[in-house]
């Protein structure tokens, strides 16, 4: 409502007036609505994870490694190293839906994340070269090797994660299910 | 092709698939009952709700390198109070998967 003075001794001055006029028709046929999609949020971290749990990861490359958690990033994803050294999972993002978390907590508060984003991970895009008939055949690709940059984040994160020489041994080891297991009845 | 190494380590658990849903004279095809080994009451089937179920076959016909196959679903609900679960799948299981067995994975997880 917008407030409008109005002229003439009569009408008292000023008259509350809406700010935008109502349409003069209403449209024949009836207008479907856009209704806005909220975005899908970010993921809500489960409180059994928190840095410094050791995840058993469950699918993938590295299924049944334990790994420790390290911070969620923005996309959800989960921040993740074996440490490398220990049992040859690099720095990872994995879905925390492939993950069980233990009640094992491990001292990470020396390790700096501050660097690694997202961004961190995925492949640099690779430059597309147009070349005529077999030649594209004959050349095979180069293996994308990896960054010295990336080799020594990891290794100062790997220093920074301490561990005692029983702990290297669990995280060493893979986690597994044997005949008989009942994972329902397991505390992790 | 790469040849792959076997599976490093057992990360699901044993099921077998019963049938499918039913009453005395008919049956509903579009979910199978399912046992899960060491599941044996009602509540222990909380832990499984969600959870991925393959059913894992092999065909004469290789394909993509592999003559294994698999159909995916997932458990909805418990089914009885002896611990069976009732799973969905993407294709509904083929009456010649009646009696064979199947994977329960640990993922989506909620510990």
């Amino acid at each position: 409502m917008v407030k409008k003075t109005i002229g003439g001794a009569k009408n008292g001055g000023s008259r509350e007036v809406p700010a935008v006029k109502a349409p003069k028709y209403y449209p024949a046929d009836d207008v479907p609505v856009k209704t806005k999609r909220e975005s899908s949020g970010v993921a809500k971290l489960r409180a059994s994870i928190t840095p410094g749990t050791v995840l058993i990861l469950l699918a993938g490359r590295f299924r049944g490694k334990r790994v420790v958690f390290l911070k969620q990033l923005p996309s959800g994803l989960l921040l993740i190293t074996g440490p490398y050294a220990v049992n040859g999972v690099p720095l990872r993002r994995v879905n925390q839906a492939y993950v069980i978390a233990t009640s094992t907590k491990l001292d990470v508060s020396k390790v700096d994340t501050t660097a690694i984003g997202d961004s961190y991970f995925g492949k640099a895009k690779a430059k597309k070269s147009k070349k005529k008939g077999e030649e594209v055949f004959a050349e095979e690709e180069p293996k994308a090797e990896l960054s010295a940059d990336a080799i020594a984040t990891q290794k100062k994160v790997d220093a920074a994660v301490k561990l005692a020489p029983m702990q290297t041994k669990y995280l060493k080891t893979r986690f597994s299910l044997s005949n008989g297991d009942a994972p329902h009845k397991m505390c992790f | 092709m790469v040849k792959k190494a076997g599976e490093p380590c057992k990360l699901y658990c044993k099921g077998r698939i019963l049938g499918y849903k039913r009453s005395k004279v008919n049956q509903y095809e579009n979910q199978s009952l399912i046992k899960i080994e060491n599941v044996n009451q009602k509540s222990d089937t909380e832990f499984y709700l969600g959870k991925k179920v393959v059913y894992i076959y092999k065909a004469k016909k290789e394909v993509k390198g592999s003559k294994f196959r698999a159909i995916w679903g997932k458990v909805c609900r418990p089914h009885g109070n002896n611990g069976l679960v009732r799973c969905r799948f993407r294709k509904n299981l083929p009456p010649s998967s009646i009696a064979g067995p199947c994977r329960i994975m640990l993922y989506p997880s909620r510990v």
